[in-house]
């Protein structure tokens, strides 16, 4: 009897549509997009401010566009889905045992939520937002 | 106990007479309560006797039997026929290549799996006179989780890491590294770190964690894989920047 | 095998990833709510150029630039292998580059505030 095994096809380009759990993973992948472009925008809104009044004015102005409502409507979304992704898994990767027993899933979690819920209200607070 | 009709649609590939896999149609009776791996023991005795799949215990300790099943890695003993509605479609595990029927090549898999030294290496030879390793329950909590692999590969089969670059070591591999890296009694770190820590060990992971989601035995392949990132990151800077640091 | 060298850029991207998920969504926030015209007080010219002027600002400012940019180029390295694009170092070389020159940029406008 002879071998000759079957070799599979090689994963078609759009393998992550075969399955939520791939789909879910090439968007929390396609965040990195959203936020590299949205720390892209504010390199270009920190040279408006070291070029002058006017320029940084005007950079405020564009940014009350249609596309630029749009993307960041899509940029804050894709970025929260980011820290969501990435919260839910750091207790994955950092384990925490204390005597026997690991510390639970949801308290390492949680506790990068809490820090977080605060730091943004820290920010928005100290930006005069309310 | 009531039998009822079920229908599987099973990808069959005889490496003597066919060029490429095809799908065969079946239909056969089998208890309601029972697995999609009793309804293929059903077919191979009552309808085609050369039908080729793995099996062994048939409780989810062995790892033989994992294969496709709509699409989807599981042990056929632990896919209960009830949660399927139409034709059952059975195809061999994802990511390998097909020896005949659902029978996969595994070769892989052993390879990388001895590579990674999955076996405790003293930290010094001790004499049996000296006694026995002590370990703390603590101790012994620390990589439990990570002994309960059973080799199924339905986390090589998820992966899709693995499907794009065949030469991932993939996650049980590094798991199975990571369990024995944690063991106190343990001294062999740094021979597995060749392995595990090379482009072809962790650092192909993108953290997808279709692995985790698989495993029958709630290892976590995924969760050592990034530990093990950590870990050889810290290293990598630790002896890149202060070198005169001995280990 | 050896050991590989990818702890070198994957340090950054971890640490990016951690940053940019506690950070960049408020941040979002502030420029959206200027978007809509309701630009808070600290986005203001003479606020935030007087914020911008200590060091302190521009040390962080240039390391959360560095930070974000190098975690976003590094997840759309894997991206674009996800995607089928096998050339990995060209993509790589190009992706790390304009993170770098994005941290360049900032830190040179950084510089004449």
């Amino acid at each position: 009897m002879s071998r000759k095994p079957y070799h599979r096809e090689v994963p078609r380009v759009l393998w992550f549509f075969d399955h939520p759990r791939y789909l879910r993973y090439m968007a929390r992948e396609l965040t990195c997009l959203f936020i590299g472009a949205y720390t892209l925008l504010l390199v270009v809104g920190i040279g408006r401010l070291a070029e002058g009044r006017a320029a940084y004015e005007a950079f405020l102005e564009a940014l009350k566009s249609p596309l630029s409502i749009v993307f960041h409507v899509l940029a804050l979304g894709f970025a929260v889905y980011h820290s969501v992704t990435w919260f839910n898994l750091t207790p994955k990767a950092l384990p925490v045992q204390i005597g026997e027993e690991f510390m639970p899933d949801w308290v390492i979690a949680g506790a990068h939520y809490a820090v977080w819920v605060l730091l943004s209200l820290g920010i928005l607070f100290f930006a005069g937002v309310f | 106990m009531s039998e009822r009709r079920f229908e599987l649609e099973v990808l069959r590939y005889n490496p003597e007479t066919d060029s490429a896999p095809h799908f065969q149609r079946y239909s056969v009776g089998c208890e309601e309560e029972g697995v999609v791996l009793d309804a293929l023991n059903r077919i191979k005795e009552t309808i085609d006797p050369t039908l080729s799949y793995r099996w062994s215990c048939h409780m989810a300790v062995c790892g033989s039997c994992g294969m496709m099943i709509n699409g989807e890695p599981k042990l056929a003993c632990k896919a209960f026929l009830r949660n399927y509605a139409g034709v059952i479609r059975v195809e061999p595990l994802a990511h390998f290549p097909i020896e005949r029927d659902l029978v996969t090549v595994l070769d892989d898999f052993m390879d990388k799996l001895a590579r990674v030294k999955p076996y405790l290496i003293p930290k010094e030879e001790k004499p049996l006179s000296a006694g026995e390793y002590r370990q703390t329950p603590a101790e012994l909590k620390k990589f439990k989780q990570y002994t309960l692999c059973i080799n199924c590969m339905l986390c090589y089969a998820a992966c899709p890491e693995y499907g794009l670059i065949p030469k991932f070591i993939g996650p049980a591999a590094i798991a199975l590294a990571h369990r024995y890296n944690q063991d106190s009694r343990d001294g062999g770190r740094d021979e597995r770190q060749e392995e595990i820590a090379a482009t072809e060990g962790v650092w192909e992971c993108s953290f997808a964690g279709a692995c985790s989601e698989v495993c029958p035995e709630h290892v976590d392949p995924a969760g050592a894989i990034q530990q093990v990132k950590i870990a050889s990151t810290v290293d990598w800077y630790r002896d890149h920047l202060m070198p005169w640091l001995k280990k | 095998m050896a050991k590989s060298n990818k702890p070198l850029v994957w340090g950054p991207f971890a640490a990016g990833g951690t940053l940019t998920a506690f950070l960049t969504p408020v941040l979002v926030l502030l420029t959206l709510l200027a978007a809509l015209g309701y630009a808070p007080e600290a986005l203001t010219y003479e606020r935030l150029y007087v914020f911008a002027s200590h060091w302190l600002v521009k040390f962080t400012l240039a390391v959360v630039v560095f930070l974000s940019l190098w975690s976003a180029a590094h997840r759309l390295r894997i991206m674009f292998y996800d995607l089928g694009v096998r050339a990995d170092t060209l993509v790589a070389t190009a992706l790390y580059t304009i993170a770098g020159a994005g941290s360049a940029a900032v830190i040179a406008y950084l510089a004449r505030i």
